[in-house]
């Protein structure tokens, strides 16, 4: 509601409204002439409304259609030119994504400790809109729920296998085994603990702090600094009045591509994988048809909850993922061996933190296929995604202080992830090494943690809810996407026209349909992937300006 | 017969509800009611205004502004929703509730085939509200 205004502090006019007073309020605006929507379109073509930045909308629109036509039309050509294109960056530039992502997390850690931790998203007043349970559900959900589905079970399983293996040398010298860090021949104990540990520096810090800074550095600048909710404003502090040219068009179109590519192939393969998983358990036949009637259900699903709202929508469905992922992981824990993961959340905790700089160690790597295969895979993967999670943490984070914020965002899910790992993991590895069965290390990535169910009680239930979770995970991404692609399409507004996120939502859909029957959403994610690169550049800027940002605002009391 | 009108207003559409706003100022010296214009704004910056703080004095401004032209108390009531577009209904019947306003008077568009899809606000306020309410066209009066 309302909030009454504080006589706190003198504020700089805002001109950019319309001869009115800025409002007293514990907040720093920037003085700025731009006005959001100055830029914008408004139409009604066909009766339907629209409100559209112009040229970032054109442009991204263009791009979009560039991108899949060639990549359809040239599906032999295109898929190389994207493959090489991402090895050069992870096997060249994988110092950088190390690098960057440790300032990630240095930063935020650090923010956690000093006194501009005490300043509040949206003013010294500010009330939050969510509740605790709403907030961190969203948060989850949107930035990884999915992929622990995945990974929980084959990543700590693959990761055992080749520090177990050992380590090999190629005739050139180099190393030619996917073992982290110096392996662990032969050494059943060591290779667990090494491989919990990789798994858990993967999804630990690192993930959540490339989201702390993009949806800190947001809300700043949106809530308490009055700038737009789109990426461009992160880049405020350092262009000035420029970032509502062209420099910032670009940025905000990157943002478009990397979000809606990266969630519609990732929709794509979801339905492959969701489409795997019905034909294992219910033998459901994995044809095209089921795989169009997944993605359209999934699309429509989401369409329903973005018309919902972010209220009524996607934080009920939020919490609902989030319920269910806690009752799966009760299960696991309690039927699954319950000392060795209650014992190994400890353990691996302590594994994680021990190995935690070697793991993150930019430079002199001997373990090349580890740390740029896998890691360096990764910190692309998180950083191309985080543009989008990191604005649509930021628009739900409004009236919760920085303090609070970095805790949800970092350490939190962190611990959750330890957990996570540990029970999937644990129990994964307990079947190999102490029941001999070896069916769930032989079965295919995405079948992973439906055959290791089997082997624990009521697999039907079980699985039948893993099923449920993957695909309600991928309406959360795709209509927390949707939004965020409509706003920064919108120059910033969050109130545009309905219409225009169903189009997003549909727009997403129909994509995943085009490249699964045509081909190519493996080459169109790895190109997604490849904006990891500029994108660790925006972030390095994200961390100046949160700073910059965070130095000018008053604390809360 | 009325005693308390609320208008919801778009004060980045001013023009849009001008028509509304002639048969609010009429209305009100007619009942000698009071008028309660109410905003409802995103919690992130907007073309209107930046903070919501700042949206509440706007939209004080605004009311001022048209007590002036129909001498009528006004008051306002500002909404802060973090998904204005999606909230925007159930918000305004929840306003009329605890502004305890019997007459809600708003502008609408003409039906339309899309409104199957996505229901127009008026329409929508009108069948899940007890409070009388007064769908103003565009173009009315002329």
């Amino acid at each position: 509601m309302a909030q009454d205004p504080q006589d706190e502090k003198p504020k700089e006019p805002n001109t950019g409204s319309e001869g009115i007073p800025a409002p007293e309020g514990a907040v720093n605006l920037i003085d700025t002439d731009y006005v959001i929507g100055q830029d914008n379109i408004t139409a009604s073509p066909l009766g339907v409304n629209v409100d559209l930045h112009g040229k970032v909308f054109m442009f991204s629109a263009i791009v979009i259609l560039l991108f899949v036509i060639l990549t359809l039309a040239l599906q032999d050509q295109m898929e190389p030119l994207f493959n090489s294109a991402f090895s050069f960056l992870t096997t060249k530039m994988g110092w950088f994504f190390l690098l960057g992502a440790n300032v990630f997390v240095i930063l935020a850690l650090v923010l956690i400790f000093t006194p501009m931790g005490k300043v509040r998203i949206g003013g010294a007043d500010a009330k939050p809109d969510f509740g605790y349970l709403g907030w961190f559900s969203m948060l989850f959900a949107a930035g990884m729920g999915i992929g622990l589905m995945f990974y929980g079970v084959s990543e700590p399983l693959g990761h055992f296998g080749t520090a177990m293996g050992g380590i090999s040398v190629g005739e050139d010298g180099v190393r030619t085994d996917w073992a982290p860090l110096g392996a662990a021949a032969g050494d059943q104990a060591g290779a667990i603990d090494l491989s919990m540990a990789a798994t858990i520096f993967h999804w630990g810090f690192h993930p959540w702090g490339a989201y702390a800074i993009v949806g800190l550095s947001l809300a700043i600048f949106a809530f308490n600094k009055g700038l737009p909710l789109t990426m461009r404003s992160i880049f405020y502090p350092i262009l000035g009045e420029r970032v509502w040219g062209w420099p910032g068009h670009v940025i905000d179109i990157l943002a478009v591509f990397a979000t809606l590519f990266g969630l519609t192939t990732s929709l794509g393969i979801g339905a492959t994988q969701a489409a795997g998983g019905l034909n294992y358990l219910f033998g459901i036949p994995n044809t095209d048809t089921t795989l169009v009637v997944l993605i359209l259900g999934i699309t429509l699903v989401a369409l329903g909850s973005i018309m919902l709202g972010v209220d009524k929508g996607v934080q009920r469905l939020s919490q609902l993922n989030m319920v269910l992922a806690l009752l799966l992981l009760l299960f696991v824990i309690l039927v699954g061996p319950t000392l060795l993961i209650a014992t190994g959340v400890v353990d691996n905790l302590i594994n994680y933190v021990t190995h935690l700089p070697a793991f993150s160690m930019p430079f002199g790597r001997e373990d090349a296929n580890f740390s740029q295969g896998w890691t360096a895979f990764y910190w692309a993967w998180w950083i191309a995604w985080s543009p989008f999670v990191g604005m649509f943490i930021a628009r739900v984070s409004r009236g919760r202080t920085v303090r609070e914020f970095l805790i949800s965002v970092l350490v939190v899910p962190t611990l959750a992830s330890v957990v996570w790992m540990t029970a999937f993991g644990s129990t994964a590895i307990d079947q190999v090494i102490n029941q001999g069965i070896t069916e769930v290390q032989d079965a295919a990535l995405e079948l992973q943690l439906f055959t290791m169910l089997e082997y624990l009680p009521l697999t039907a239930i079980t699985s039948f809810i893993g099923i449920v979770l993957v695909i309600v995970f991928f309406i959360t991404s795709s209509d927390s996407g949707s939004l965020v692609i409509d706003s920064i399409t919108a120059g910033g507004k969050v109130d545009a026209p309905k219409p225009q996120r169903i189009f997003w939502a549909l727009i997403e859909g129909a994509l995943a349909i085009a490249l699964l029957l045509g081909g190519g959403l493996a080459a169109l994610q790895t190109a997604a992937l490849t904006t990891g690169l500029p994108f660790t550049l925006v972030l390095l800027v994200g961390c100046y300006a949160i700073v910059k940002g965070l130095m000018s605002e008053p604390k809360a009391k | 017969m009325f005693h308390k009108i609320m208008v919801p207003v778009d004060l980045a559409h001013l023009d849009l509800i001008e028509p509304s706003l002639q048969a609010v100022a009429d209305l009100a010296r007619y009942y000698d009611a009071e008028v309660c214009y109410v905003g409802v704004t995103a919690n992130t910056p907007g073309s209107v205004a930046r903070t919501p703080q700042e949206y509440t004095q706007k939209l004080e401004a605004f009311a001022e502004e048209r007590s002036k032209i129909h001498g009528q108390p006004v008051s306002t009531h500002t909404i802060v929703s973090p998904d204005p577009i999606a909230d925007l209904d159930d918000d305004l019947i929840e306003a009329i509730d605890e502004l305890g306003a019997d007459l809600v008077v708003m502008p609408t568009h003409p039906p339309k085939h899309v409104d199957a899809i996505i229901p127009s606000h008026g329409g929508k306020v009108a069948t899940h509200t007890k409070a009388s309410v007064f769908l103003v066209r565009p173009g009315a009066g002329n």
